[in-house]
């Protein structure tokens, strides 16, 4: 019987410390951060032990059967943990570390429990110093067995769910097994008996229906994290949903992160468009996700803005997307709104319309296709479409991380013969963002902003057109059609800066 | 490369040999998109090889002067005559449409060239050609600055120019991926030894060679003599690379494969340029979706009445106060005689032999000195750009090139587009038959069914592109018999040329042909010269 005892402490201790590394790895894998997650989980999971340690002294009778209740219970708590947290991730927003740190404390207190119970449960059996070696050593050997096996067969080929689940049925065969052995000596047999079926056929269920058990729940983080993919013929359009963080990806490249997009907005439009009192008419190129258009309709004198955008699946689904509807303010169902699709470089050059501002929201110069909306015979249709006092804003990369192609856009559109006004400000997801103010006459900063807005006050204007050095202008050929240096350049700079 | 062109002959004459059987056998599992074999009015263009009896003339119409053909030289003629107010003439084009080699088409998806398609920007000595450009509004500004601005938007975009090579496609054609250093030098000494003859002057102190080429100093005999691929060998040029892109230039530019080409013509294809532009780099291009078209059809529009197509010029006489040119105008099914005090030839010369009994005896033999290369060139029809092995290295561009292919690549038609939209497209596939005698290919290209160039072409082009033939939409073929001047050593150095560059009495001829090699601005300078002469005369009535 002690060899037999003995085993299922090598059992038990292989699953206490797999429930360790399944929380461990699940959080990291979750909420990245390994270091802390790993040592925050380790953390709690031997405080926890200790606690149950510490608890054992007041078990005094009926040792058998409080292990095997304790076993019964580490193995449903702990087969079903991987799968706990992955819903908890899923379908609570809220408190994921809190059921995190949670469930890892309550299966290290009842981990904890078991050697002490183990060890008096053997007591009668063996000398004390055999007791000590003995029971610490398969201990010891049970996590060296499993922190090998994790990482090269459990995790890759059972996945986190169902290796929890396995060591769970572990633990459940221990405690039937102990059961067994300590049949003569136990009351309430029958009870225990039944429960140990009930958590037996749970795991096993469980188990068998892994795979599912798993595709939903991981289908379910998923499916509220991408919350949408269309594959238009322009480009494919992905929105993500991080809790209250939602993202919208074209193509792969972010475009927006709905808790800082406010910044970028507001950063792109207020600084022209406050300026202007006089402006009626306004034009966004490119923007379908209508956050520009949001601004815009903040200035009750604006009479009309033309959106002209490419791709119609873009203001289709920010006009119709509950979620996206609220983010844009309905911006795109406003009535002064006028929306085309249609190419804009086309559009401008067959345009005779005049406009008082025009709001440049591309995508950044990643390929010639695009770079053509960046080249002195784009500016020139542009300069031609402002009205005499017009102006025009340009979003213009990261003057930080792509200095030259920042000022190559400058360049190009004083070639031209405009004014630039260039500026930036941080946009967390962004990064440091590079815009260009343009028109025919010099520009003054506005002195009042509309109400509502969430970053820009008049004085966080005045500073945005302050350059540092790491910023300060560089020489730049022109881009132009013929030669697009802009793509080039931009290529080569975000390449060392993923590096 | 020589026992691969063997081969490559052997195949194409068994083809050529079972004519009839190809066409109606479709042995390949790939179905071939649907399209049309085009071409010139070979049904016009032959009564007049075969003499074959045409009505004789029911009306007289007088006019000063006629020129005949409305390719580039024809409309050139036409257009300097115009701008110097000479408004009597008339010019009589055989086929449907003007512009010759600069023809295009167009289809729902886009324009694009059934032959000429691109104009370097023009050097100093090309007066003319910037002149035009300026009146169509292609050039800015001054036309004789030194370097003058073009419309960006007729600049071709960037990315210009791609080869593939060696499994993967690199930026520009000068082959570069894989090739050793020691062929890496060679073409480097190569490329400076040309960069020497471009800056070269000769005795009178005109550029030896300068576009167009009757503006620079004579042709010396020594490297007109040779062959363009002797020309290398006798200079110690022997990687293999260097002579690909050598024989690419001259096939690209004249149809001919470098073993047939004159050296001198080889030598001028590089050292020839002299273009430079306040917004490009010296060696750029002017192009269009249609094309040269984009120009000729700029320049028909302004000849309006004064240009008369689908009329086919059968039989000139020399009379005593004139010229008799017996024209037949097929939708009439009659013929005119016009009466010309001055003629004006701005086609083929090597028609002139079968319509002209009293064609000069100097000219008849200088014209048998002539031989032309026959062209393929298709229109693909695609869905979207041609999808390609991802990862690649260098993406679509205007002109895209295989290494040692048998084609020439194809150009993108909507490479000059502005907008993003990355729907249908069109490429145009070139090839110039220059590995046959120029006579099989012509059989050939009379006798062989649209599907066994379509099969040759898709063949080609999906080495690199392994979908294509699933993905092309339409894929029009059009065969040019007689598509240029070939510049042989012959034909260069001999007497030839100087001969028929001098006008008879009433009879002056106007076409790229006495260049010995056809570009744009060859054509435009011979239609000029003929009109300053026709301008020039004293006696004449207008």
């Amino acid at each position: 019987m002690p060899h037999i005892l003995l085993f299922s402490v090598f059992v038990v201790a292989a699953c206490g410390l797999a429930y360790e590394l399944v929380a461990a790895a699940l959080s990291s894998y979750l909420i990245g951060d390994s270091v802390t997650q790993f040592s925050t989980v380790i953390g709690v999971y031997l405080f926890a032990m200790g606690v149950g340690s510490w608890l054992s002294r007041h078990v005094h009778n009926n040792l058998a059967a409080t292990f095997i209740r304790v076993e019964l219970g580490v193995g449903l708590i702990g087969g079903f943990s991987a799968a706990m947290l992955f819903w908890a991730f899923a379908w609570i927003s809220g408190p994921f570390l809190l059921v995190l740190y949670l469930l890892v404390f309550v299966i290290g207190t009842m981990v904890g429990l078991e050697i002490p119970l183990v060890m008096r449960l053997l007591e009668p059996k063996l000398q004390f110093k055999e007791l000590v070696s003995q029971v610490l050593s398969v201990d010891y050997l049970g996590a060296l067995a499993v922190s090998l096996l994790f990482p090269l067969w459990l995790a890759p080929k059972l996945g986190m769910v169902r290796t929890a689940l396995l060591f769970g049925l572990l633990n459940a065969a221990v405690a039937l097994w102990t059961l067994w052995l300590f049949r003569t000596e136990l009351n309430q047999r029958k009870l225990l008996w039944a429960q140990g079926g009930i958590v037996l056929l749970l795991l096993a269920g469980g188990f068998a229906g892994a795979e599912r058990l798993s595709s939903v729940a991981e289908n379910a983080l998923y499916e509220d994290h991408i919350v949408l993919t269309e594959s238009t013929p322009y480009q494919r359009i992905v929105l993500t949903r991080w809790k209250d963080d939602w993202r919208l990806f074209l193509n792969n490249n972010l475009q927006f992160s709905s808790r800082d997009e406010y910044r970028y907005h507001e950063a792109l439009v207020h600084p022209g468009l406050a300026a202007m009192p006089w402006a009626r008419r306004v034009l966004v190129l490119g923007g379908g996700d209508g956050m520009a258009v949001r601004e815009i309709l903040k200035y009750p004198y604006v009479q009309q803005v033309t959106l002209v955008e490419l791709d119609p699946a873009m203001p289709l689904l920010f006009q119709t997307h509950p979620a996206l509807r609220k983010l844009n303010g309905d911006a795109l169902n406003a009535s002064r709104l006028r929306i085309v699709t249609t190419d804009a470089f086309k559009w401008l050059q067959e345009t005779e319309e005049r406009f008082d501002f025009v709001v440049v929201d591309f995508p950044d110069p990643s390929n010639y296709a695009v770079g053509k909306l960046y080249t002195n015979s784009f500016y020139r249709l542009l300069e031609r479409s402002l009205n005499v006092r017009g102006r025009a804003v340009i979003q213009t990369t990261s003057p930080l991380y792509a200095r030259q192609s920042y000022w190559t856009v400058v360049n190009t559109v004083e070639s031209v013969g405009l004014h630039t006004q260039p500026y930036h400000t941080l946009v967390p997801s962004f990064g440091e963002w590079g815009y260009v103010l343009v028109g025919r006459e010099p520009y003054t900063p506005p002195t009042t902003l509309p109400t509502g807005l969430r970053f820009l006050t008049p004085t966080t204007v005045s500073h945005l057109f302050d350059f540092p050095a790491d910023m300060a202008r560089v020489p730049t050929d022109i881009n132009r059609l013929n030669n697009q240096v802009l793509v080039r350049t931009f290529e080569q700079e975000w390449k060392r800066v993923q590096r | 490369m020589e026992a691969g062109t063997t081969l490559k002959r052997r195949t194409f004459l068994a083809a050529a040999g079972s004519l009839g059987l190809l066409a109606c056998k479709h042995q390949s599992a790939d179905p071939m998109p649907p399209g049309q074999l085009l071409g010139p009015n070979l049904k016009l263009g032959h009564h007049l090889r075969d003499r074959k009896p045409l009505p004789t003339a029911t009306e007289t119409r007088r006019v000063g002067a006629l020129v005949v053909g409305a390719g580039m030289a024809g409309l050139s003629c036409g257009w300097w005559l115009q701008r110097h107010g000479e408004e009597n003439f008339t010019i009589l084009e055989l086929e449907d449409e003007a512009g010759g080699n600069a023809r295009s088409g167009r289809n729902r998806v886009s324009a694009y060239p059934w032959g000429a398609h691109y104009l370097p920007i023009p050097g100093e000595d090309a007066t003319e050609v910037r002149l035009l450009l300026a009146e169509l509004g292609a050039l800015r500004g001054d036309p004789a600055a030194p370097k003058p601005k073009y419309e960006e938007r007729y600049l071709c975009n960037s990315p210009q120019e791609r080869l593939y090579i060696n499994g993967r496609w690199q930026e520009g054609l000068l082959p570069q991926f894989g090739v050793s250093t020691a062929e890496q030098t060679q073409q480097q000494r190569f490329i400076a030894q040309v960069s020497g003859l471009k800056a070269e002057r000769g005795i009178n102190g005109a550029r030896r060679f300068t576009i167009p080429s009757a503006r620079g100093s004579t042709i010396p005999a020594d490297e007109a003599r040779i062959s363009m691929r002797d020309w290398l060998l006798a200079n110690g040029y022997t990687a293999p690379s260097l002579h690909w892109w050598v024989n690419y230039g001259c096939r690209d530019d004249f149809g001919t494969d470098y073993t047939q080409t004159s050296a001198w013509a080889g030598l001028h294809y590089f050292a020839g340029r002299h273009g430079e532009a306040a917004n490009a780099e010296p060696d750029e291009v002017l192009t269009w979706p249609e094309g040269n078209a984009w120009i000729t059809q700029r320049m028909a529009q302004q000849l309006g009445s004064r240009l008369q197509t689908r009329a086919l010029v059968w039989h000139i006489e020399e009379l005593a106060n004139g010229l008799a040119v017996d024209t037949y105008l097929p939708r009439e099914q009659r013929s005119v005689r016009y009466l010309a005090d001055r003629l004006v030839w701005a086609g083929q010369l090597g028609f002139l032999p079968h319509i002209w009994p009293g064609l000069p005896t100097d000219w008849r033999s200088a014209i048998s000195q002539i031989s032309y290369a026959p062209w393929i060139v298709a229109n693909l029809t695609l869905p979207q750009q041609p999808s390609e092995p991802s990862g690649q290295h260098a993406p679509l561009s205007w002109d895209n090139v295989f290494y040692q292919a048998q084609g020439l690549g194809y150009v993108h038609a909507r490479h000059q587009d502005i907008s993003l939209d990355t729907h249908a497209t069109v490429i145009s596939y070139y090839r110039p038959l220059s590995e046959y005698r120029p006579a099989t290919a012509r059989s050939a290209l009379q006798q062989q069914p649209r599907e066994f160039w379509g099969r040759q072409i898709l063949a080609d082009l999906g080495r690199v592109h392994p979908e294509i033939a699933s993905e092309c939409l339409q894929l029009d073929v059009w065969r040019w018999g007689h598509a240029m001047v070939r510049p042989t050593p012959a034909l260069m150095s001999g007497n030839a040329l100087p001969v028929l560059r001098k006008p008879s009495k009433r009879v002056i001829l106007a076409h790229s042909d006495l260049s010995g090699f056809s570009l744009a601005e060859e054509a435009n300078y011979w239609g000029v010269h003929a009109a300053r002469w026709l301008l020039d005369k004293p006696g004449r009535k207008a």
